[in-house]
């Protein structure tokens, strides 16, 4: 394989792992714009996510897309109710408390799920592994097109509700301006739940796409793609939708790249070198404003 | 129309209203001036729910709306005009307006407040498709105005319409507020411009650090020797 074709093969596998943290990062960034919280536990989330979508397609033999969707929607049940749970009675404590608390919901997801569904790891069912697309030398296999498939899906979806219908709007409106959102008649305390479904469920559906894609899950997957769509969603500019996106994909294809052509011990390392290089250079990210402090 | 009873209100521990009573009869524009910080805007944040009163009960309709939340007064009727305007910078003009209706599910009605709207403020009509935080001030002042009328209020409360508006925006925002009462909307105005307040209102309150000390006619209250020393400038 010559340089060019390497290239192109690093730039599918990163697109791939992009949409993967992307979706997650959407999530992060979410819940972010609308409470100011960084959400640790959200990398737990998708854990939790992966397994559910292995368990229903292990125990009630179904397929990977339905499964997909039956892990969103019990994920984002979970999702509204760890926000109403853990977050909600700390919604006028500082900021620091909820963090902690944030970290505090990661440990118990994690080892929660430890207890029931043990420490070892399990190997996911291999899917789709006979569909592929061949260009020229270049391979796109079925667990790609699924992830890219899904993930453009989902996203025009999330599109969709925020820009045009009504809680899509109260969203944005809330995120922007809470009290006055109330004044509209929008119930904060809704939207946010709300925000927590959906950033859930898209965590899910990244879960369970990833456990198909690497083979194999178990309770502590969660936290370095949780700590790497931070860094994507730190990278496009907090609290802004499009920019997590971007933010996912740039740092996918960065990881993909580093791993191809120099070496994969070094990918971790060189996402967090973005994080270090963002924050030095614009901490407000690719898509951020420079923000004013309201007075 | 609406009824505070004795209401005590508090910012932790900062006593801000000291057992206020007034009322809104209907059809009027009600204004309450008051030096800085005398607890205008709290006593608006209190009706509209966004404070809620420690004692005292506030009547609207004939029901006690005090401790309800601030998004379920809106549905009983009452609009709040934030200072500030506070409008939705990132969103379109269309989106803020969109979504001052946001309680509502009559289509035809909200198709029909709109045109009301556009037609009150034609600017807001040239520019809906515009980001609401390119608007210059007044035109922000239009639109959080023409927001709120778009839930078709009942009561209307304005806090500060004129801050911040140079002097002909200001004489155009008191001539539409006006103009909004006489179209059945009732009014309760909260103003740092008593010259302007009291020449639109009925009648009028006055505030000072927390308590109502005068109230009246606002025509013979901008004639009252002791209101032109302290608010109108002499």
């Amino acid at each position: 394989m010559d340089f060019s074709q390497q290239f192109f093969q690093q730039m599918i596998n990163g697109i791939s792992l992009g949409s993967i943290y992307a979706l997650i990062a959407l999530g992060y960034t979410m819940i972010y714009g609308i409470i100011k919280l960084i959400n640790f536990a959200h990398g737990d989330i998708y854990m939790v996510g992966a397994y559910i979508g292995f368990f229903a397609i292990t125990q009630a033999q179904i397929h990977i897309f339905p499964a997909i969707l039956i892990s969103m929607v019990v994920t984002g049940i979970l999702g509204i109710l760890v926000e109403r749970l853990a977050y909600k009675p700390l919604r006028h404590a500082p900021r620091i408390s909820v963090l902690i608390t944030a970290i505090g919901v990661s440990f118990f997801l994690e080892y929660t799920s430890m207890y029931f569904v043990s420490p070892t790891p399990r190997t996911f069912p291999a899917m789709l592994g006979g569909v592929s697309i061949h260009v020229g030398e270049l391979v796109i296999n079925g667990q790609q097109l699924t992830i890219l498939g899904v993930t453009i899906l989902l996203m025009a979806i999330l599109t969709y509700v925020v820009q045009k219908t009504k809680i899509g709007k109260a969203m944005r409106a809330a995120s922007f301006d809470t009290e006055t959102a109330e004044l509209m008649g929008v119930n904060a305390d809704r939207v946010i739940s709300f925000t927590f479904c959906i950033g859930s469920a898209l965590a899910a559906a990244a879960g369970v796409m990833v456990g198909m894609y690497y083979n194999s899950i178990d309770p502590l997957m969660g936290i370095m793609p949780g700590l790497k769509a931070f860094v994507a969603a730190v990278l496009g500019g907090i609290g802004i939708l499009p920019g997590a996106v971007v933010g996912g994909l740039i740092l996918g294809i960065i990881e993909a790249l580093v791993s191809g052509f120099i070496s994969s011990t070094f990918r971790d390392a060189a996402a967090f070198a973005i994080l270090i290089l963002v924050l030095l250079i614009k901490p407000s990210g690719i898509f951020g404003k420079n923000t004013r402090e309201k007075v | 129309m609406l009824k505070i009873n004795d209401i005590n209100v508090y910012y932790g521990a900062i006593h801000a209203l000291k057992g206020i009573s007034l009322f809104v009869n209907e059809g009027e524009i009600v204004t309450l001036i008051g030096a800085n910080g005398a607890g205008k805007s709290t006593t608006l944040r209190t009706i509209s729910g966004l404070l809620s009163p420690k004692t005292g009960s506030i009547e609207f309709m004939g029901k006690n709306i005090a401790g309800l939340k601030a998004h379920d007064i809106v549905r009983e009727g009452i609009s709040q005009v934030p200072e500030g305007r506070r409008i939705f910078a990132e969103m379109t003009v269309q989106e803020n307006l969109d979504l001052g209706a946001f309680i509502r599910t009559d289509k035809e009605g909200i198709e029909e407040d709109l045109k009301n709207v556009f037609g009150r403020f034609p600017r807001l009509l040239e520019r809906k498709d515009q980001l609401a935080g390119t608007l210059s001030g007044g035109e922000q002042q239009m639109l959080a105005m023409g927001r709120a009328l778009m839930s078709r209020p009942k009561l209307l409360l304005l806090d500060e319409p004129s801050m911040g508006l140079a002097p002909l925006f200001i004489r155009e925002i008191f001539s539409i507020i006006k103009d909004i009462n006489e179209t059945g909307t009732t009014v309760l105005l909260v103003e740092q411009n008593a010259n302007m307040a009291l020449s639109v209102a009925n009648r009028a309150y006055v505030l000072e650090t927390g308590r109502i000390t005068v109230t009246g006619d606002a025509k013979e209250l901008s004639k009252s020797e002791e209101i032109k020393k302290a608010y109108l400038g002499g």
